[in-house]
């Protein structure tokens, strides 16, 4: 009998959970397993050797210029990005949630970016930074958008955070507005009661109860931010001169055009260790000035 | 109260021109697909002279559009059914079955969300490629299930924690089978996160490029963002037809969009805050 129990338990096991751990084990598990093993080793597409070479290849990473300027880069865009688009959707969902008509229609036209794909996001901004600026800059005389941005070493910088942000603010101005929306109102009431004004009503306490909310949207910006790639890919193509790329098109250009497969990925785990620790520490610092209702 | 006023209007003007100079890069683009390129390049702002479709028959032709939208649409609607058929069924094993190698999978699962594509990249693409798995339809299917599994076991396992048990129990005392409660009495109750879910996973693998870059190497299998890549990278200047295309590969989640707008909306909310 309690055999039979024990084998109608593996049956449930194997019916429900099956499926899915095969497929997480087979595309997820084994090859993060395979990845962390390949970069100790000197593995080469040409000779499929796999001898093992402890830590060379994350000393070759640190040593290797272009990567470390491009990781710099990097930073600078994360940098800008993050405080652009959490910026942009803060205020955009401060003053949706204040009683605006047709709150519903905004929210919905405010996110539209997000339903497309880094590559045709970047193919949008593309024409809009070689074409049309460039067009109005000498027509109008604008000298900021005289020439393209695209093939300035500056402004192409400029181009990636602004294409960006312009994404990610909808996106995040859902999340602020659902934080919001849990700040009580009887709180807000006796602030304003008491003598409060906006400005102080706003930093003590609407900033002070949606640190959930923050935390979770400057999470999600970083790691998407620190991990753009389609973007980068059809925007400006790494250029000019090398100068845009982001570290994750350094990392598949290095895997897979020049076929250095271990330091593709010693960079990749380098780059997943650098997005851990800073997600985590600002959440752990934002959640530190978090109050309880 | 007519400062009181004033300022709901002043609001109210400032978020409707806010939204159009928001949206005025789709503006620009719309516009454009109907001008030839030459008009296009003379001035990228006019309204465009007359309303030709010919840029559209164009690009669509060209970038093989058809069969980039088939492709697309193969793999979203099979990669979205099986992330949600089952990770519905391995959240229902982890809340209803407190056994130790449960608790440890469902552990494992979670710590692989914090983990980048990017970190397993490099090592899919050589171990399927050793085992001459790439390019094909099936396998990139399998891949987006693999890698859509844990989120959706994590949102079902929330879900389902909060169902009474009460409701399977007296159908196990009619004699149903473990798995006929679930397919009859658990999965309709799932609805609300499953539409979740598939919101997420639809926009997710639907705009995905950098996989399917990787796995599908003939072009015969493209998906949507890989031929407007790969019909970008040959027609760098024939703008009329770029922008043609552009207009097309935004109007398919366009319209689903317009449909599902608030549950897109729900969706994004809840998959953020779980």
């Amino acid at each position: 009998m309690k055999n039979n129990k024990k084998l109608n338990n593996v049956g449930i096991f194997l019916f429900f959970g099956g499926p899915s751990l095969f497929a997480f084990a087979v595309v997820f598990l084994i090859p993060f397993i395979v990845g962390l093993y390949l970069t100790f080793t000197n593995w080469h597409i040409i000779n499929n050797d796999w001898s093992f070479v402890g830590f060379s290849n994350y000393v070759d990473v640190f040593r290797d210029k272009t990567f470390l300027t491009q990781l710099e880069f990097t930073i600078w865009y994360v940098i800008f990005t993050v405080l652009i688009s959490n910026f942009l959707a803060f205020f955009i969902a401060l003053v949706l949630t204040s009683g605006v008509k047709g709150e519903r229609w905004l929210r919905a036209g405010y996110f539209t970016p997000n339903l497309i794909g880094g590559i045709v996001l970047g193919y949008l901004w593309q024409t809009l930074f070689s074409r049309v600026l460039p067009f109005l800059g000498q027509q109008y005389g604008w000298t900021l958008f005289e020439t393209s941005w695209l093939t300035s070493t500056d402004k192409a910088f400029w181009a990636l955070v602004i294409a960006t942000s312009w994404q990610l603010a909808g996106y995040l101005m859902i999340i602020y507005i659902a934080g919001f929306t849990g700040v009580p109102k009887d709180v807000l009431e006796a602030a304003s009661i008491d003598g409060a004004n906006k400005s102080t009503i706003l930093r003590k306490i609407i900033l002070r109860l949606s640190i959930p909310a923050i935390v979770v949207c400057i999470f999600l910006s970083l790691s998407r931010s620190f991990l753009t790639y389609d973007l980068n890919l059809s925007l400006t193509k790494g250029g000019p001169f090398g100068s845009t790329e982001l570290a994750t098109y350094h990392i598949v250009q290095k895997a897979f055009l020049s076929n250095q497969y271990a330091i593709g990925q010693a960079e990749a785990i380098i780059l997943f260790v650098i997005v851990a620790v800073v997600a985590l520490t600002q959440s752990y610092l934002l959640k530190k000035l978090e109050v309880e209702v | 109260m007519p400062a009181r006023r004033f300022s709901a209007i002043l609001k109210n003007t400032l978020m409707y021109v806010g939204l159009i100079i928001f949206l005025l890069p789709f503006l620009l683009v719309i516009l454009n697909s109907f001008k030839t390129t030459q008009h296009f390049i003379e001035n990228p702002i006019a309204w465009p002279k007359n309303f030709s479709f010919s840029n559209y028959i164009d690009a669509f032709q060209k970038m093989n559009f058809m069969q980039g939208f088939i492709n697309s649409l193969v793999i979203t609607v099979f990669g979205v059914l099986l992330i949600i058929l089952f990770s519905a069924m391995t959240g229902y094993l982890f809340v209803r079955f407190k056994w130790k190698v449960n608790k440890v999978l469902f552990f494992m699962m979670l710590a692989a969300m914090t983990v980048p594509f990017q970190v397993i990249m490099i090592p899919l693409v050589m171990l399927y490629g050793n085992l001459g798995l790439l390019d094909s339809k099936t396998v990139l299917i399998f891949m987006y299930m693999g890698f859509g599994i844990p989120l959706g076991v994590f949102m079902f396992h929330g879900f389902i924690k909060g169902i009474s048990y009460e409701l399977e129990e007296s159908s196990f005392i009619d004699g149903c089978t473990r798995p006929r409660t679930f397919f009859q009495i658990v999965l309709p109750l799932l609805k609300p996160i499953i539409v979740t879910l598939a919101v997420l996973d639809v926009l997710w693998i639907w705009n995905d490029y950098l996989l399917p870059s990787l796995v599908l190497l003939s072009p015969g299998n493209r998906t949507l963002p890989l031929s407007t890549y790969a019909f970008f990278s040959t027609y760098t200047v024939d703008y009329g037809p770029l922008m043609a295309a552009l207009v097309m590969t935004i109007i398919p989640v366009l319209i689903l969009y317009i449909i599902l707008q608030d549950h897109v909306i729900k969706g994004i909310t809840e998959g953020a805050i779980k």
